[in-house]
């Protein structure tokens, strides 16, 4: 029994270091350190804009740019239009992206004041699936702490953050769902959609 | 009572469960309603009163409430670990309501916290996830909110799982409930800024509450990523950038 499992270990070691040998080290997606310093790079671009004492206005811009910088919003928006991304157009879909990401900085953005005088801990990352997941928590004033994870990819080169999940809840799913909506209340009109989140908030 | 779980169980149709990952919503159209009833009996009752209650009562004191409450509530999650064999955690929670129940003045402070002896909540719900019980079907329940078949059942059967409601007499155990529900008035006006977004802002609050419920839920009891959602996930990076 005992050496059965050590065979099977030796031989899983084995198959391991052999796929390594295949793949050549450039191609190697990004390693759970590489994720980390990026989530490392988010919070404290959050952390640095919400405690530089702007106003609300200049600092959901700021969020947006942070947005546009670590986050796959590509990626998201597609995620989030579900079946209807499909049929949109090229030009649809970079349009939804940029006014999707101001929706999302103005939404989520607002929130983040409540975050004053708090922190958020980045406490680990690990491999999860094709992807590497980085846990943090928030401790906020009078609050009990929660989690936020961030789901790193790398994508084109770059590595970027694909979803944030908030207790278990995600970002994208929980967009998906409203976004659906909007679309269903204009009839699937995405550019009707499109041009109320410029404008709203 | 093993008995009375399984027919309660078997009507709430928990057998003929879809992959966890989807919503499975067939009676939308009543929950819907439902759901309607619960916003206006929020508008016009609990979120007003909530108000009232988070402003006249100073913040630590609703907190000891809080606190309270949490604590009579300990014996049925200790009771609820041991159904789910997870005997650490049954011995943990014990320790955390005797220090509390003493240190902590009856419950009305929270010693344990700080100490390291934290409250993981727990219910029949999880107990029967545990079992391998399905998740069922998404409801709403009135007053209650956001549910599944098997929460429900879980919530139904806890209302007998907590041993000090068989130890202390009459008039004098109803100050758990009460309290339980100062706290949940409480909790409303200390989340009201999320609550209020959800409930208020968004363009179909029930496709949204019942979306954060399934999810913080899975969250809770462990449930992990389904397969559908990694090839989702995937094949949709191969599609963009071509790996």
């Amino acid at each position: 029994m005992v050496n059965d499992v050590k065979r099977r270990t030796v031989l899983a070691g084995l198959g391991a270091s052999v796929v390594a040998a295949a793949v050549p080290g450039s191609a190697m997606a990004l390693t759970t350190a590489e994720a980390r310093s990026l989530i490392d790079d988010v919070v404290s671009e959050i952390t640095r804009v919400i405690n530089s004492g702007g106003s609300e206005s200049r600092m959901l811009t700021q969020f947006e740019r942070i947005f546009d910088r670590f986050a796959n919003t590509a990626i998201i928006s597609i995620r989030v239009l579900g079946a209807d991304a499909r049929s949109a157009s090229q030009a649809q879909l970079r349009d939804f992206t940029v006014a999707f990401r101001r929706y999302i900085a103005r939404k989520y953005g607002r929130r983040f004041r409540e975050f004053i005088g708090g922190r958020i801990e980045v406490d680990s990352a690990r491999a999860v699936k094709s992807w590497h997941e980085v846990q943090t928590t928030a401790h906020l004033q009078g609050e009990a702490p929660f989690r936020i994870d961030f789901l790193v990819k790398e994508a084109g080169g770059r590595n970027l953050f694909f979803d944030m999940v908030i207790e278990g809840i995600s970002l994208t799913k929980v967009e998906r769902e409203e976004i659906g909506a909007m679309l269903d209340r204009r009839r699937g009109n995405l550019d009707q959609l499109i041009s109320d989140l410029r404008s709203t908030g | 009572m093993a008995c009375v779980l399984v027919v309660a169980l078997s009507l709430s149709a928990c057998g003929f469960s879809k992959p966890v990952d989807g919503i499975q919503d067939p009676n939308e159209r009543l929950n819907r309603r439902i759901h309607a009833e619960n916003i206006a009996f929020d508008r016009f009752l609990f979120r007003p009163a909530s108000k009232v209650y988070g402003r006249g009562i100073p913040m630590p004191i609703r907190r000891g409430i809080g606190n309270f409450a949490g604590n009579l509530n300990l014996p049925r999650v200790v009771v609820n670990n041991l159904l789910q064999f997870r005997i650490g955690k049954a011995l943990k929670h014990t320790g955390r309501f005797v220090i509390n129940t003493t240190l902590g003045m009856g419950g009305l402070l929270d010693p344990a916290t700080p100490m390291g002896v934290e409250e993981d909540r727990t219910n029949f719900g999880e107990t029967l996830y545990v079992w391998g019980f399905k998740e069922g079907n998404f409801m709403e329940l009135p007053l209650l909110g956001p549910s599944t078949d098997r929460a429900t059942v879980g919530m139904i059967v806890d209302l007998f799982t907590n041993p000090l409601v068989y130890m202390v007499p009459s008039p004098e155990n109803a100050i758990g409930v009460f309290s339980a529900g100062l706290s949940k008035v409480g909790d409303r006006y200390e989340y009201s800024s999320t609550i209020d977004s959800i409930l208020y802002e968004s363009e179909d609050s029930y496709a949204q509450a019942r979306s954060l419920y399934l999810q913080n839920r899975r969250f809770e009891l462990g449930v992990e990523v389904t397969d559908d959602e990694v090839d989702e996930i995937d094949s949709l990076f191969e599609d963009l950038y071509g790996e």
